[in-house]
């Protein structure tokens, strides 16, 4: 096939079914127009719809128009050729055409066989007419026509007989329940949906459908229909009969095969494929449920799902290695109004096995785990499916389980909310910055957006705090079915260029570029990316100190005037007020600026500092003037407070001087800048009043020392931060604080604070690398911090000596009309 | 060129908003225009570019916002607009942008005619 090039190749696909349709979605997804001409044969005169919503519309909960997934505009739109109610007869193999029973032959390149399934009908005497239809009364459960039919004739009926007590017989049992009718269930097997079910479950299960007024009868072969004209009864093998004037079959698919057999392809039970769903032809295609992959037939939506996306990530060539591996069946589904969840398989073979248990009949409830190798190799429940996400992920990733058993049945305590997706409503907000909800991010992804990053951007969820970054991602990968697009710039320390942070480091190090446009132009060809600027000002001041060359365009605008922007575009000014002791005197010239310019607000912090609140840019230099006090730092990313308790001084509890310890520590750290702000807190016993275990650093008294914490969080997570050390001194813990705030600034990535930190980097390697000192690094950290906090400069007293005119210029009138200035 | 554009465009009027140095190299600056705000920007290779000041998401100073790639980040909630056009790349309602001419170091951005 040389002519790729001048010409798309055909691609002709015979079904327009669930598979037939999304295996088409997928290719289209990826591009596959581009590749090819696509022609789709449908036999049914509409476009595809989703069979598995079928019951729905029987009992009449779903209008059947809302069941369609493609609209016919949907084919248009998408510029595919779609024949509706067409039939094809022929594969011309060595021709490469196929023929339809509109007359025409349509050549091919690709050939996609979907043809689905029909509903199995057991050998049954007096089903048929002699024209070979089914005598009215007689039903099979399939289609959208056999549902209208169904209810139509339900209306006239008082009593029918579903055969077949499977999982599609049960869904007709309940759609026919709805229509007025007496309902009977007769079915060959001991119990209910042995496929998916074992004996005690499905013994639960028909006492409760029992309870809702279906008959159910078990070990029934059925022999024949009774009647002469109209159906009157069925007959079993037993010598009993059943009176009815209805019947529903439902005992399972047969794959629409015939025509890979007919056509010399090899065929078995279904048409026979290898990992790529290809057929014994290697032009031809087979996907959904008239293929056979390694021995199995699927009847199921997921498998087909699998299947359609191998077969298109092949195709299309997106992914040219891909190979299906066949499916783990797990389904999770309502069987009237009982909700159930069954995965892989129903019993334990006793000996390498355990099988973890718990029945509850009256109340209709059964779990039961069968779990192998501490893997999940199947499972059930019914009644009280809560954990079925978990559970069937587990089952489906192959995840290593909890040693504790218990906790995979039940809630033991605080329900992991990361597993619930599944039960999760739509309009659950999940970015609480920018009111982003679970429903736009699954709408999101899937409008064709399959990266984290991608959906973050367009939904902007994940992009306020950021604290729900991480759901945002566990939910897309959920959405995506684990089909989550690699994202390698999720590694990158900024955007605009393609490295990690150590390698970024090396590279600016290497090259001695000390500006952010330098670096943006050595490596990201120049691309001023603006989400890029302010992580790489950080780093390079890291990096450099006194040497870095600042551009204060590259600053966030906190960082060029050195003041928090409000959402009227005032500022907030907080001083420093080490440790949160003040004097009258600082009293008294904090309130007297407040007067003098107006502020609009006064406010506590809780910090333990004083904010004033609303104070415009043009007077910010002369309100830290007249304040004489340095910066609190309440605006960007660096040291920014340490909060104490009273202590020892006055505090009859106190076991260490919290007082004295946080005011050393503020001097020692004040504006050291980081990869993310830093708070911190001492206290002067376990009381811990300052709440110092819940601080990105913080240090307890306990009787003849201090214990540091690390990575403690109280703000959008909560995280009790862990012990790094006990040590004995004041000058201990300023010597173990400062050489974990280096390790942070040198290796944590922009914007992660430190619980992200210690958590990514674990607390058993901190404390080998800070406190024992196992890579003996200890000393060169605590050199760098000093050399950091020697370069501290406060910025307020920039106010006096402006770093640009402009730095902090009020809003300019413009200076007039120039209509006629024109050059 | 100026005065082929002011013939286009009878109802709109050039002002001069001020001097290039008026704006620090790659930063933005707000102006005042009778009611109207006018954010200008001054890029590293010289462009100057001139939008509406105000958000349109919660009303924050675009002039404080940093600016790269042909756009400017909102300093509140991060919004991003185009510099050339005033489109949101955030999906977000538009800003006005207004045509800019500098001439012998003075800034002129056209505005619509009641300005």
């Amino acid at each position: 096939m040389e002519n790729i090039k001048s010409h798309k190749r055909k691609l002709v696909v015979i079904g327009n079914g669930m598979a037939g349709a999304r295996t088409v979605e997928e290719i289209v997804a990826r591009g596959g127009r581009e590749q090819f001409e696509i022609s789709v044969f449908g036999e049914e005169p509409y476009g595809n719809y989703n069979r598995i919503l079928l019951s729905s519309v029987l009992n009449g909960s779903q209008d059947s128009s809302e069941i369609f997934l493609n609209p016919l505009s949907w084919y248009e739109q998408n510029g595919i050729d779609l024949h509706a109610g067409a039939r094809v007869d022929v594969i011309a193999r060595p021709h490469k055409a196929i023929h339809c029973d509109d007359g025409n032959w349509y050549p091919y390149d690709k050939l996609i066989i979907a043809t689905g399934s029909r509903p199995a009908v057991p050998p049954i005497a007096a089903l048929r007419r002699q024209s070979g239809e089914f005598r009215p009364g007689i039903f099979v459960f399939r289609t959208l026509d056999d549902c209208r039919r169904i209810a139509e004739f339900a209306a006239k009926c008082r009593r029918a007989a579903v055969i077949g007590g499977g999982l599609l017989g049960l869904e007709a049992a309940r759609g026919l329940l709805t229509h007025g009718v007496e309902v009977h269930v007769i079915h060959l097997p001991g119990h209910l949906m042995e496929q998916q079910l074992d004996q005690q479950a499905a013994a639960i299960l028909k006492h409760t459908i029992e309870g809702m007024g279906i008959r159910v009868h078990l070990q029934k072969l059925t022999k024949a229909v009774l009647g002469d004209n109209e159906v009157t009864g069925l007959a079993f093998e037993d010598g009993t009969t059943l009176d009815c004037d209805m019947i529903v079959i439902a005992t399972g698919i047969t794959p629409n095969a015939e025509i890979g057999s007919r056509w010399g392809l090899t065929t078995e039970r279904g048409i026979v494929v290898d990992d790529q769903m290809r057929t014994s032809d290697p032009d031809i295609y087979a996907v959904g449920e008239c293929a056979q992959h390694r021995g199995r037939v699927y009847g199921l939506v997921a498998p087909l799902w699998e299947q359609a996306r191998v077969l298109a990530d092949h195709l299309t060539g997106s992914d040219a290695g891909v190979a299906y591996q066949g499916s783990k069946l797990a389904t999770k589904l309502k069987v009237m109004g009982v909700e159930l969840a069954s995965m892989g398989v129903v019993a334990g073979d006793g000996e390498q096995d355990d099988v973890v248990q718990f029945m509850e009949p009256r109340r209709g409830i059964y779990k039961k785990l069968i779990i192998r190798d501490g893997r999940l190799a199947g499972g059930i429940l019914m009644g009280d499916i809560s954990k079925a996400a978990y559970l069937i992920q587990a089952f489906d990733r192959g995840i290593k389980l909890p040693d504790e058993r218990l906790s995979l049945l039940f809630d033991t305590g605080a329900p992991n909310p990361k597993v619930t997706f599944d039960e999760m409503p739509a309009e659950v907000q999940i970015c609480n910055c920018n009111g982003v909800k679970k429903g736009e991010i699954t709408a999101c992804v899937a409008a064709g957006r399959r990266s984290v990053k991608s959906v973050m951007e367009t939904t902007r969820a994940g992009t306020g705090c950021g604290s729900c970054k991480s759901l945002v991602a566990e939910l897309v990968e959920w959405a995506c079915k684990g089909q989550v697009d690699d994202d390698p710039s999720i590694n990158y320390y900024v955007p605009a260029i393609p490295m990690t942070k150590p390698e970024l480091v090396e590279a600016i190090r290497m090259r001695g570029l000390k500006s952010v446009s330098a670096v943006l132009n050595a490596l990201a060809d120049g691309r001023d990316d603006p989400g890029s600027k302010p992580g790489l000002a950080s780093l390079l001041r890291t990096i450099w100190s006194a040497d870095y060359e600042d551009e204060r365009d590259a600053r966030f605008v906190n960082d060029r005037v050195h003041a928090n922007i409000q959402k009227d575009g005032t500022f907030s000014v907080v001083p420093r007020i080490y440790g949160g002791v003040t004097s009258p005197a600082e009293l008294r010239r904090i309130a007297d600026v407040a007067e003098k310019y107006n502020v609009q607000m006064v406010k506590i912090t809780g910090g333990q500092r004083i904010d004033l609140l609303g104070v415009r840019k043009q007077d910010l230099p002369d309100v830290w003037r007249d304040l004489g006090m340095p910066s609190g730092h309440a605006y960007t990313k660096a040291f920014r407070t340490c909060k104490t308790c009273v202590g020892t001084e006055f505090c009859r509890y106190g076991l260490g001087d919290s007082t004295q310890l946080g005011i050393r520590i503020e001097k020692r750290f004040q504006g050291v800048e980081s990869p993310h702000k830093m708070k911190l807190a001492v206290s002067g016993c376990p009381r811990n009043c300052a709440e110092a275990t819940v601080k990105d650093l913080g240090a307890v008294a306990v009787e003849n020392g201090w214990q540091v914490y690390v990575g403690g969080a109280a703000g959008s997570t909560v995280r009790a931060g862990d012990l790094l050390a006990t040590v004995k001194t004041h000058d201990d813990v300023l010597t173990l604080m400062g050489r974990f705030m280096q390790y942070y600034r040198e290796n944590a990535r922009y914007a992660e604070r430190s619980y992200g930190f210690v958590e990514r980097v674990g607390i058993a390697r901190l404390r080998a690398l800070l406190v024992d000192d196992c890579e003996k690094t200890a000393a060169r950290l605590d050199q760098e911090i000093a050399a950091a906090v020697a370069a501290y400069r406060d910025p307020w007293t920039e106010g006096r000596e402006l770093y640009e005119p402009t730095q902090f210029a009020e809003p300019a009138p413009v200076r007039g009309e120039a209509a006629g200035v024109a050059a | 060129m100026l005065t082929a554009s002011l013939s286009v465009e009878k109802s709109a009027v050039w002002v001069l908003a001020g001097s290039v140095d008026q704006i620090a190299l790659g930063q933005g600056r707000c102006f005042v225009a009778g009611k109207r705000k006018i954010a200008l920007f001054r890029l590293r290779n010289g462009e100057i570019y001139a939008l509406d000041a105000v958000c349109p998401h919660r009303e924050g100073p675009l002039a404080e916002g940093v600016i790269g790639n042909g756009t400017v980040v909102c300093p509140l909630h991060g919004y991003r607009f185009s510099l050339r056009d005033g489109h949101g790349v955030d999906n977000h309602s538009a800003v006005n942008s207004y045509p800019v001419a500098t001439r012998a170091g003075m800034i002129y951005v056209r505005l619509p005619g009641t300005a």
